[in-house]
């Protein structure tokens, strides 16, 4: 099945799947009412996103001199920076460490670029044990899913999905209360990190300044991930930079309010290499990978560029009335909702991957919440222009052509309408039905009926009374 | 060329047409006052100069999150009050690391002690009830704990065991997240720790029907006791 085909197969499942509807209107609503409390506590909402986006501009568009930068930071302190231009570059680097430090066993925390280069499918299939450390990542690894939603990856499930998970994969006694299936997941990963010999961890921003990760996490996962395992590897996108350290003190509370609705997320932990000499713990390697895979395709289009400002907070998905009927897993993409129809026609193809640009009702929601005013809804419709410029529907244009036709001729235009008046009538009679010539468009849409009377017909028997 | 090469080539071409400014707005022509993060302050959630502000802020900020904060008399104060701890909650083995604040204090716990300061056994570290640690500040505004590998012990101690303590002084105590990134610079613009972090709360998790819980993998109790 295409992929566009498989999306609309799921995205007609799930609108109808009322209970998914419930799941996810419960979790949006918990957080928008403590993300609109938090945002109230800012003096300035608007000012702070219109100077987040001047800070991501001035990285983005100085971005070589900040890689080289950061890199050269970190690497001054003992860290090992590797570069890797495609996914598969960046799967052998990381394969490569684990071979040469003859690991066995990987504690991983949160990181959506190892999704993106399907990093679990390759160390696996090696003959690694990759365990996720995120308890929302945790269950949909159980699971064998990707996560559905890139801050709350398990959002589509109920606990009762879930104790049933853990009954079947860990043995453990059915339970509808959270806490007791959190201190599951607890016990069985508090083993893992103790004796994992490799620590996986992602990235929320790269200061170029100090040669520094930041990474924001409210469990505690990537700080054991990081902290305990002799190998760190940190694997990130190249858009990840912040010039400076002091950017955070903007970033960090908007990545929370944003990300979550929380005022501060509960760690936001900064990486500045392997153990300095002095020092008790930490790992006694650091490497950094830095991934382009097609990102500078998305850098040279200076219209969307803006795109890689992003900072994966997902308060674009959480918005976004699409996302909210038709559910994370249905785009089939690693980021999805707005952000995610607007990156992955760059990421993987224009065509292949538009239909997620028309699978939005432009409404503006995403732009106007996204905390580095990403113009999200205007990218859908470049994205629209570019997929129809690079490849024109031979239909769509006859039928631009056909109707310019009729337009300018007064005397076809009447028959058409004329015409289009019995045409309608009949129509009712096969909508809905497989007869329907034109159903794609109406099964789901109601064109308003032609009006009996055109204006100029109006105004003619309005002046003679 | 090697793939570093490639990427910042790429990057370069990339970046030779201009991007349109962000925000729907036109770029100012001179702009003064430095990167605009610099007035992070005047954005974020505000807070007042004096002491007793702050401290009233930090402990509402800390109580929402559901960590304890106990504004004490002086140092002679924190034995007893970490004695009480030990009762109540049993702690059978604590960890910690040498300071002027913990130093002292964990001796007169009297109990077996994991030590951080030079390198340790994890799985000793991970048999401990309680990690009692040091900071380098207390932050007001968000009623966040400031720390790092270089102030407390390490890297594992405040996030392995079930309980963090944390001891400090009121001179620590400061207004708000800009200020927090300006005390790191000051304090280690020449040499960074490899770690550092801003703890705010317990750990938590809201992945199971976004209802919270505490201790997801990290701490399930945060007390911070201010001499």
């Amino acid at each position: 099945m295409s992929f566009v085909q498989e999306f609309k197969t799921q995205a007609l499942r799930l609108t109808h799947d009322l209970r998914h509807r419930q799941l996810i209107q419960t979790a949006l609503r918990k957080y928008e009412i403590v993300r609109d409390k938090s945002r109230a506590a800012f003096r300035d909402w608007q000012a702070a996103r219109q100077a987040a986006a001047e800070t991501k501009w001035e990285a983005i568009n100085h971005l070589d001199k900040y890689l080289v930068e950061f890199t050269d930071k970190l690497a001054a302190r003992g860290t090992k920076v590797h570069w890797a231009s495609t996914a598969s570059q960046a799967r052998d680097i990381i394969l490569g460490i684990i071979r040469e430090k003859k690991a066995r066993s990987i504690i991983k925390s949160k990181a959506m670029t190892s999704e993106e280069i399907h990093l679990n499918e390759a160390l696996e299939h090696a003959g690694y044990e990759v365990v996720e450390s995120d308890l929302g990542e945790f269950i949909v690894q159980l699971r064998h899913e990707a996560p559905y939603h890139i801050v709350f990856p398990a959002m589509h499930l109920s606990r009762g999905d879930i104790s049933e998970l853990f009954t079947r994969e860990l043995g453990s006694a059915q339970t509808d209360n959270p806490e007791e299936l959190t201190m599951i997941a607890r016990r069985v990963l508090r083993e893992k990190y103790v004796t994992a010999d490799i620590g996986l961890t992602g990235a929320n921003f790269a200061i170029a300044e100090t040669g520094m990760i930041s990474i924001t996490e409210n469990e505690g996962n990537a700080r054991l991930t990081g902290s305990l395992p002799k190998v760190v590897i940190s694997l990130l996108g190249i858009e990840k930079i912040l010039p400076r350290l002091e950017d955070l003190a903007l970033f960090l509370p908007m990545l929370a309010v944003s990300g979550t609705g929380q005022a501060l997320t509960c760690y936001n932990s900064l990486y500045g290499g392997p153990r300095q000499p002095g020092e008790s713990d930490g790992p006694e390697e650091y490497h950094v990978v830095l991934l382009d895979n097609r990102r500078t395709e998305l850098l040279a289009d200076a219209e969307q560029r803006d795109a890689l400002h992003c900072i994966r907070c997902g308060a674009c998905l959480n918005v976004c009335p699409i996302f909210r009927n038709v559910g994370g897993h249905t785009y089939g993409t690693t980021y999805s909702g707005p952000i995610g129809s607007v990156i992955t026609p760059h990421l993987r193809g224009l065509q292949d991957w538009k239909h997620l640009s028309y699978a939005s009702s432009l409404c503006g929601a995403c732009t106007e919440t996204c905390p580095v005013k990403i113009d999200l809804h205007h990218h859908l419709l470049q994205n629209r222009r570019n997929a129809s410029n690079q490849k024109p529907s031979t239909l769509e244009k006859m039928a631009f052509k056909l109707f310019a036709f009729t337009v300018n001729r007064p005397g076809l235009y009447a028959f058409a309408r004329g015409a289009g008046r019995i045409a309608q009538k009949l129509h009712s009679l096969v909508k809905r039905t497989r007869l329907d010539p034109a159903g794609g468009w109406t099964t789901t849409r109601d064109l308003p009926p032609i009006a009996s009377q055109t204006f100029k017909e109006f105004w003619k028997t309005r002046n003679k009374s | 060329m090697s793939e570093k090469e490639n990427i910042l080539a790429r990057v370069r071409e990339a970046l030779r047409v201009p991007a349109p400014w962000p925000g729907h707005s036109p770029a100012p022509s001179n702009r003064t006052g430095g990167p605009p993060s610099d007035n992070a302050r005047q954005w974020l959630p505000s807070v007042r100069p004096s002491f007793d502000d702050q401290v009233a802020l930090f402990r509402k900020n800390a109580g929402d999150l559901k960590a304890e904060f106990f504004l004490l008399e002086g140092v002679d104060e924190l034995p007893a009050k970490l004695a009480q701890l030990r009762e109540t909650e049993g702690w059978k083995k604590i960890g910690t690391h040498d300071g002027e604040l913990t130093t002292a204090a964990c001796r007169a716990l009297d109990l077996p002690t994991c030590r951080t300061d030079h390198p340790y056994d994890a799985k000793d570290l991970e048999t401990c009830d309680a990690g009692i640690t040091e900071c380098d500040a207390l932050i007001a505004q968000t009623g966040s704990v400031l720390l790092t590998s270089r102030s407390a012990g390490g890297r594992a101690l405040s996030v392995l065991p079930p309980h963090h303590v944390v001891l400090a002084r009121r001179e620590q105590l400061i207004s708000d997240l800009p200020e927090a990134f300006a005390l790191l610079k000051r304090k280690y613009q020449s040499n960074y720790p490899s770690f550092m972090t801003l703890i705010t709360g317990p750990s938590r998790t809201g992945d199971i029907e976004r209802i919270l819980v505490l201790g997801a993998h990290g701490p399930k109790k945060l007390t911070i006791f201010c001499v």
